[in-house]
């Protein structure tokens, strides 16, 4: 089987005239047929997958979205209206693309929360959590570039209130707030080169850089709820003793995976597609108006935690910035996990209490800040932004401490798993 | 064990509690009680708001065909009863009334009403609609306890009569406490409501008119979908009795 598959002479018909030429047959068995996961596998892992089903719905509902689109101040709100009412399946097209940024946000906010779990971000996988992290950067500048399309007021003034974030950094502020927006304020110009960016600078690099989070992925191998390296233990074929081909193992492991993904998916997408104002805010389907404000600007679910935080910091020394750095130093500080964790394990299982709890207090702090993000501000929420935002900074300047400290437990050689 | 194999999807259902949260919060208003598959009254709504909401309210991203063919309206009864401009079936619903005499006369230009059911939610609009009361301050004899300072006047007051607002003065704060009807209209309260009812079922229509055929195509999607996972889940059952 397989290895010196180059030293044959090449297989007869289109299959061998093909593999002559271009390395298709390797290419297949080094990544599908030929790549082995853990099989100890349990369900946090279908969220990988997922993301990429989610990018795939994404690029190809965007595609037919940008045919009957008109990315101008004048005509964007009533062509997202005759692409609801007019073009065939439009509606569908468009339901399908906006459930699915959020269902992109929810698959890989839960695939990343799988890593911390885990410890996927453990050497030797550092760079494959630094090319997922960079995933994510893009997935946020994404999502925010394209919920100026539809130019509705939420829009509008969404875009208005992130935009003057950038506008709050000294000296250069101003400047380049103004550069973004490429006018003095959100404008026809904006929403120009929003679209260009939303429909290909950003998703070209999303896409690189999702081939290069599987070539990372593929070249360290899966790392697995053990946090046990597989390619410890080999038989004589060179394969790892505790690894299943991706395909067919994982792939109809998946399937199944992906099928209650979709139930999901279209559960929303034909019963509640603004999924009670969350997914689609009711505020948008008034057009932009520079002249008035919706009743509460919120941004869309997904930034409501770093919002969360941005409120909860006070102005000091006269200006804003301090909110905004601590909200992308949020962000940022995710990048440094492989170096703050000091645990001797990878996994939560292997673990002791100290990170069980840290790890714990970290998930509520993410739910908890969402939630104040999305409401108008109140006495009671900015305490409870300011005592998540400092829980959320804890669980990652504290870890070099408490990850040294905590009880651990040992290792097994193998992974543990329960056949069918 | 059971729990640990649905950790995922608990982990997912947590991220929605603040969605969930959300979404059960907001001004509580009496829900409108309107029924979006009840045919004859989307065509009563369609009469109400052809008569009495059209003079002034466009409703652009609708056609005048596309509604006929999905409240099952005839075409000689559609030109008959519903349209009373020069326009054609195909042309979209526009108000006759030029936006620059709006802007004079009232102030503003009334609102398109397309996809008003949307951004205010059909609580909103059934609770505006029946909120009006006699201001004799306001240029239009009426105000808005919904929205205060409205510049549209009652139209409907020949059917619901015109109400006096209540007002208790609490901690110096005057607030709304009920209304009563001095003058009657034409219709009963119940009528009334009723009324409300229909052209507010009809916003609803008009905000989204794919609704209801997206939720009956989502049932078969659906079982198909059901019927696919059982068939995935089965295969995979199958494929990893193999793994030991």
């Amino acid at each position: 089987m397989g290895n010196d598959n180059h030293a044959k002479t090449p297989a007869p018909g289109l299959w061998g005239w093909i593999n002559a030429r271009f390395p298709l047959d390797t290419m297949l068995k080094e990544h599908v047929t030929e790549y082995y996961a853990p099989k100890n596998f349990n369900y946090w892992y279908v969220f990988g997958v997922l993301s990429l089903v989610v990018l795939v719905i994404q690029l190809v509902s965007g595609i037919f979205l940008t045919m009957n689109y008109k990315p101008a101040a004048a005509d964007a709100f009533a062509s997202v209206e005759y692409i609801m009412r007019d073009v065939e399946w439009g509606w569908l097209i468009r339901y399908m693309h906006s459930t699915g940024a959020s269902a992109f946000f929810i698959v890989v906010y839960l695939h990343m929360f799988r890593a911390l779990m885990y410890g996927s971000y453990r050497a030797p996988r550092e760079l494959l959590w630094i090319f997922g992290m960079l995933i994510y950067l893009c997935l946020m500048a994404e999502a925010f570039m394209g919920y100026l399309l539809p130019w509705g007021n939420m829009s509008y003034w969404g875009a208005q209130v992130i935009v003057s974030l950038f506008g709050t950094i000294p000296v250069i502020g101003d400047s380049l707030s103004e550069w973004i927006k490429g006018d003095y304020f959100i404008s026809d110009i904006t929403l120009n080169r929003f679209f260009a960016l939303h429909v290909i600078a950003i998703p070209l690099i999303l896409v690189f850089l999702v081939v290069a989070h599987i070539l990372a992925l593929h070249e360290v191998g899966s790392n697995n709820p053990d946090g046990v390296e597989i390619k410890k233990h080999k038989d004589a074929q060179g394969r790892p003793l505790d690894g299943v081909a991706f395909h067919p193992y994982m792939t109809v492991k998946d399937l199944w995976g992906i099928s209650v993904f979709l139930l999901v998916y279209c559960g929303i997408i034909f019963f509640a597609p603004t999924f009670g104002g969350l997914f689609l805010e009711s505020p948008n389907f008034d057009p932009a108006n520079p002249m008035q404000t919706p009743p509460h600007i919120a941004p869309v679910w997904y930034f409501t935690p770093f919002y969360a935080m941005l409120r909860a910091v006070p102005s000091f020394a006269g200006t804003q910035v301090w909110g905004v750095l601590v909200m992308f130093g949020a962000i940022a500080l995710l990048f440094f996990l492989p170096w703050l964790d000091k645990s001797p394990v990878k996994s939560i299982r292997y673990k002791g209490p100290l990170t069980k709890i840290a790890l714990a207090l970290f998930a509520i702090s993410f739910v908890v800040l969402a939630y104040c993000g999305m409401k108008p501000p109140s006495p009671t929420l900015l305490l409870a932004s300011r005592v998540f935002t400092i829980v959320y900074f804890a669980f990652f300047l504290l870890m070099p401490w408490y990850s040294r400290i905590d009880a651990v437990k040992s290792v097994p050689e193998r992974v543990t798993y329960h056949a069918h | 064990m059971l729990i640990k194999k649905l950790a995922p999807a608990l982990a997912a259902l947590a991220l929605a509690l603040p969605v969930l949260a959300h979404a059960h919060e907001g001004p509580s208003l009496p829900a409108a009680g309107n029924d979006i598959r009840n045919e004859a009254s989307l065509q009563r709504g369609a009469r109400n708001f052809m008569n009495y909401c059209s003079g002034c309210h466009s409703a652009k991203y609708i056609r005048y065909n596309r509604m006929a063919a999905d409240l099952h309206i005839g075409e000689a009864e559609l030109k008959q009863n519903l349209m009373f401009t020069s326009e054609k079936p195909a042309d979209p619903i526009i108000s006759s009334m030029p936006a620059a005499d709006a802007k004079k006369w009232f102030g503003v230009v009334p609102p398109d009403l397309s996809l008003i059911a949307r951004s205010r939610g059909t609580a909103y609009l059934s609770a505006f609609l029946h909120s009006f009361y006699r201001d004799p301050s306001r240029p239009t004899g009426v105000n808005n306890v919904m929205l205060p300072g409205t510049a549209m006047p009652h139209v409907l007051s020949t059917l619901q009569g015109v109400q006096t607002a209540v007002f208790k003065t609490e901690d110096g704060k005057s607030e709304f406490e009920k209304f009563e009807l001095t003058d009657k209209g034409s219709l009963t309260p119940a009528q009334y409501d009723e009324f409300v009812r229909d052209t507010v079922n009809f916003l609803e229509y008009v905000g989204e008119p794919v609704q209801t055929s997206r939720q009956d195509l989502g049932i078969w999607v659906m079982l198909f979908l059901l019927l696919f996972g059982t068939f995935s889940y089965m295969l995979y059952k199958e494929y990893w009795r193999d793994v030991h």
